[in-house]
């Protein structure tokens, strides 16, 4: 049998080491899933890794796509990543994300067709706010009752997912639809389309924020006292106490950054590549950012690579549906699998493995 | 970058690259549901198939199933016609903007939407009028029921399905003035767990007549497991089913149309159209009207088809009011396209409301 | 407004049906987290079950031997939850939620070939006499196997945590893992039992849709039933009768909507549906208010024996 001995640091190399050796993982055995299913496993590699960045044909479009899928996934990454080291586990971004975006559309529908500047920047404040006010029920009760923000968060998803739906075919509903459950195209309404910043990059407003959001946090986790503030309560909750870091506002701060930051993300999405408010609006951003944020080791710029790289198996896995026929569903597995791997090498971080001795 | 491409290029061609360049024409589909659902996406899928027996080495197909209404639908098309598709069918009501959207983008790919109504120069629609074939199934289902309640499963309040409710509730009323209809919205295509549940919901509430505008056979097997109830093949024949509790369906047949579409790409003469078709073209069958069914009923709802067929006979001819009591169409009026295509009120008889 | 049509017993019988396979994974989601472990997985637990068990029942025409598969197989795949959490000492909120993934990718690359497929359903068992009942007869006694099993199984859980010692030891490891390791307890061990029994019975849930609810195959059917689950638990403070009686409840939303939608009312379909979420929500706040009484106080804690 093999022993663990904790390790009284994490350990710096392996931080670094393990999610890449979890992606190569990966791909073995992805390799070997797509030979089960009688592919060409390299073939079908090279499709989801390589093809949206070099393919002739493809590339020109798939690359600025990239950007397009990465935006919202770093975007609400980095805000988990926050509660995250400070032992907050919101999991309920996908229902921050959805609130972000009805409130942000909301706010366009109300003055449509009226065209003006000021309109967007309505949207994002109030994309942030639906998305921080809903962050901030799991919050006040976690700091008020100590109620458990994992399930309280997990639950408003759902709870989301429903006024979804009922804004979609009610409140929000294009009256010129044909009864067809969905809003007005906010693509076609200037004042309030997220458009490109620069023509066929994929850089809309949204990835522009979530680049600027990368920089803004490695600057607060770095240099700023309520990064710090952060680390300690995570790693050391009673010693943060005496270091007079105040938990309600700890929870409430990482709580309500990661609400906002989904909710922009949501904003961002119905306004650009979604356009509208539709039933099936969300596509799970919201917990595959948890994916990013852990394969991104919490850190922002790890984050920020972790997001393309998930946003490539996105383009990627797309590609291998329409090239290869490979079923959609592969994609989901591998990215599952990629999480499993790399929180089973993440052990190697925590403890020293020996092997044989059993004392 | 140069060394790249060729690196890249050279690697592609081992693949499945090498098949793409020997076909003339290369036909892309997006699929809403599985193309095993053996309903709406498998006849569109057995259209797809039958292109390729049509044309052999000349026409090679792709297709991409479950694909969402939405942005991520946009970005199938778009890479559909990257690949080198020259005409792209999009299956589904929901893809209508992205579909307009994305023809944009390429102005030399041709666009093929089932069941919308936006066009361009490079965007045709299509659709079938399922009502005719709903007026028969209205008819058998008048005929048929001993409680007088006949169940509809619903998936949009969008005009087709309405337009499909009030058809079939004309023909039902006509030979059974009994009759009521109990609706059930879903909101979905596809989802047999949900249909399933609103045939056993109106089973249980004493329908022993199930019409669905879904797309799975799920409310076929919830009607098999009730036992007495009837049901109708949506949109393919769904003939496992048979006899009972499927009596008859409504069967797409998209083959000669996208058999047709296709040759007139081949040919240089693809021009956007507006194509609304059914029994008499072939674009909407009749499938077996089985034992369970009285031979007169049979006879009848068959005499009714061929009426249908040969345009002596409109499903939506008058007298018929709206709702609320108003005319609608007088005596001897036949319905207008345009008004159907916009279809957003109950005839009169229908109880409850069209969600708006 | 016609709500005569609705045959209060037809409808209490359907509302059983549907709610069985949330019955099921919550039952076995509430031995795991008395145990002191939140496993995020049982959507993914629940829908490998549903395709193993309908591929099984196909093959051998044997429903029946569906569901036993569906329980070994969901059991087996729980396992990579339990050694990545247990043994690897991973994140449990992060491995449950790639467990959900997994598990929705791999049953839909399994279950390509079965869409639109039929399968051999359960029969009814009309239990002689009882099922002659006028009313209760139709609504409590003509269900099939597995509903009877669902309670059956509720009842061994009661049982089991309240009268025997290895439910004492599975409540104690829940409760305190550093105390009842010091005792001698074998923490990672019992964890590791309760995690598999929590995947079987989420793969008899999961089977249950796909054989007698539903009855077919579909990529991604369970739909969201495994959280339901998971609030159920919360909902029912981990009290077994009280998981019978929420799924009761709530697992018959979408049927009850169903049935008042077919009867002509118009009830906001979105109301009823979140309900659920938003009263598990209350009851989580009432227990913590009363100082987290009933929850097990190692929930989701890692454990990692320092001696």
């Amino acid at each position: 049998m093999f022993k663990l001995e904790k390790r009284p640091q994490q350990s710096q190399k392996w931080i670094y080491l393990s999610p890449f050796l979890a992606v190569l993982i990966t791909m073995i055995s992805g390799g070997i899933l797509f030979a089960a299913l009688g592919e060409n496993p390299f073939e079908a590699i090279r499709i989801i890794f390589w093809d949206p960045l070099f393919d002739p044909n493809f590339a020109s479009y798939s690359r600025p796509q990239l950007l397009v899928k990465a935006g919202p996934l770093i975007l609400i990454a980095i805000g988990l990543s926050f509660g995250f080291k400070a032992g907050v586990w919101n999991i309920g971004a996908e229902g921050q994300y959805i609130l972000g975006a009805i409130f942000g559309a909301s706010v366009a529908l109300a003055f449509y067709p009226m065209e003006s500047k000021f309109i967007f920047p309505l949207m994002i404040i109030a994309g942030a706010l639906g998305g921080f006010l809903w962050g901030l029920i799991p919050a006040l009760l976690k700091a008020k009752l100590n109620t458990n923000e994992i399930l309280v968060s997990l639950m408003l998803v759902y709870v989301a997912e429903s006024i979804l739906a009922s804004v979609s075919q009610g409140l929000l509903k294009n009256p010129d639809g044909y009864g067809f459950p969905g809003s007005r195209n906010l693509q076609n309404y200037e004042s309030a389309a997220n458009v490109e910043i620069i023509a066929n990059s994929g850089m809309h407003w949204g990835v522009l924020f979530a680049f600027i959001t990368v920089i803004v946090s490695y600057i607060i986790l770095t240099k700023h006292i309520q990064g710090f503030n952060i680390q300690l309560t995570g790693q050391a909750p009673r010693a943060s106490k005496f270091a007079g870091v105040n938990p309600t506002a700890n929870i409430v701060f990482c709580l309500g950054i990661s609400g906002a930051l989904a909710g922009l993300a949501g904003m961002f999405e119905v306004s650009g590549p979604s356009g509208q408010i539709t039933i099936e609006f969300n596509s799970g951003y919201g917990f595959t950012a948890i994916i990013v944020a852990f394969l991104g080791r919490l850190h922002p710029i790890g984050i920020f690579l972790s997001g393309l790289l998930i946003a490539l198996t996105y383009i990627g896995g797309e590609l291998a549906q329409l090239m290869l026929g490979l079923p959609g569903a592969s994609i989901q597995l591998f990215q599952g699998m990629l999480l499993f791997f790399l929180l089973a090498t993440d052990l190697f971080a925590n403890y020293k493995v020996k092997i044989g001795a059993d004392n | 970058m140069y060394i790249k491409s060729v690196i890249a290029g050279a690697i592609a061609s081992l693949g499945v690259a090498a098949a793409a360049l020997a076909a003339d024409v290369k036909v892309g589909f997006v699929y809403v549901g599985p193309v095993g659902d053996y309903g709406w996406t498998y006849e569109h899928d057995q259209g797809r198939l039958a292109v390729e027996e049509h044309f052999g080495d000349r026409v090679e197909t792709v297709y991409q199933e479950l694909v969402p209404e939405g942005a991520d639908s946009e970005r199938v098309m778009t890479q559909m016609a990257l690949q080198g598709a020259d005409l792209i069918f999009t299956t589904s009501f929901g893809y209508m903007e992205p579909t307009i959207n994305v023809a944009k983008k390429f102005p030399d790919v041709k666009f093929e939407h089932a069941t919308g109504y936006m066009r361009a120069d490079n965007v045709s629609t299509y659709s079938a009028r399922f009502y005719e074939g709903r007026a028969i199934q209205g008819h058998i289902a008048g005929k048929m029921t001993k409680t007088n309640k006949v169940g509809y499963i619903g998936s949009f309040p969008i005009p087709e399905v309405v337009r499909g409710i009030n058809s079939a509730f004309i023909h039902a009323r006509k030979v059974n003035p009994d009759v009521e209809f109990n609706i059930v919205w879903i909101y979905t295509w596809f989802d047999p767990a949900k249909e399933a549940d609103a045939a056993t919901a109106l089973i249980e509430q004493g329908c022993d007549v199930v019409l669905q505008h879904t797309d799975s056979t799920a409310p076929q097997a919830a009607a098999e497991k009730a036992g007495g109830v009837i049901t109708f093949g949506q949109a393919s024949d769904m003939a496992m089913f048979k006899p009972m509790p499927r009596v008859s369906s409504i069967i797409d047949d998209w083959a000669p149309y996208y058999i047709a579409r296709t040759q007139a790409v081949l040919d240089g003469t693809w021009t956007s159209t507006d194509t609304w078709d059914g029994i008499g073209p072939g674009m909407v069958g009749i499938g077996e009207i089985t034992s369970a069914v009285p031979a007169d009923v049979k006879a009848e709802a068959l005499a009714m088809k061929d009426a249908i067929a040969s345009g002596d006979y409109h499903p939506f001819t008058g007298p018929i009011n709206k709702q609320d009591g108003s005319v609608w169409l007088a005596a001897g009026e036949t319905a207008d396209d345009g008004t159907l295509l916009g279809m957003n009120f109950y005839v009169e008889g229908i109880k409850g409301d069209v969600p708006q | 407004m016609d709500f005569s049509s609705i045959n209060p017993a037809l409808l209490i019988a359907s509302l059983m049906v549907s709610a069985t396979p949330i019955l099921l994974a919550a039952i076995g989601e509430a031995v795991v987290e008395k145990s002191g472990v939140l496993n995020l997985g049982v959507e993914g637990m629940m829908i490998v079950g549903a395709v193993v068990g309908f591929i099984v029942a196909v093959n051998t025409d044997t429903p029946l031997l569906g569901f036993v598969c569906a329980a070994i197989i969901s059991g087996i795949f729980s396992i990579i939850f339990g050694m990545l959490t247990q043994y690897l000492k991973s994140n449990q909120v992060a491995t449950g939620l790639g467990l959900t993934l997994v598990g929705l990718g791999l049953s839909a690359l399994l279950g390509r070939p079965y869409e639109g497929m039929k399968s051999p359903t359960l029969k009814a068992l009309e239990i002689p006499f009882f099922s002659d009942i006028p009313v209760l007869g139709k609504m409590l006694f003509s269900h099939d196997l597995m509903i009877y099993f669902s309670i059956f199984l509720v009842t061994s859980v009661w049982w089991f945590l309240k009268y025997t010692h290895a439910g004492m030891v599975l409540r104690a490891v829940g409760e305190n893992h550093d105390a009842a390791h010091a005792l001698g307890y074998k923490v990672v061990r019992v964890r590791m039992l309760a995690i598999m029994f929590g995947g079987a019975t989420s793969g008899l849930g999961g089977a249950y849709i796909s054989l007698a609810r539903v009855p077919q195959w579909t990529e991604g059917m369970t739909a969201g039933a495994g959280w339901i689950a998971l609030a159920i638990v919360v909902f029912a403070s981990w009290r077994p009768w009280r998981v019978l009686f929420g799924a009761y409840i709530f697992g018959g939303v979408t049927v009850l909507q169903l049935n008042l939608q077919a009867a002509g009312a118009s009830i906001p379909v979105e109301y009823l549906s979140m309900s659920p979420y938003l009263i598990t929500i209350v009851v989580l706040v009432i227990i913590s208010s009363r100082g987290n009484q009933g929850a097990p106080a190692s929930l989701g804690r890692p454990f990692h024996a320092s001696s």
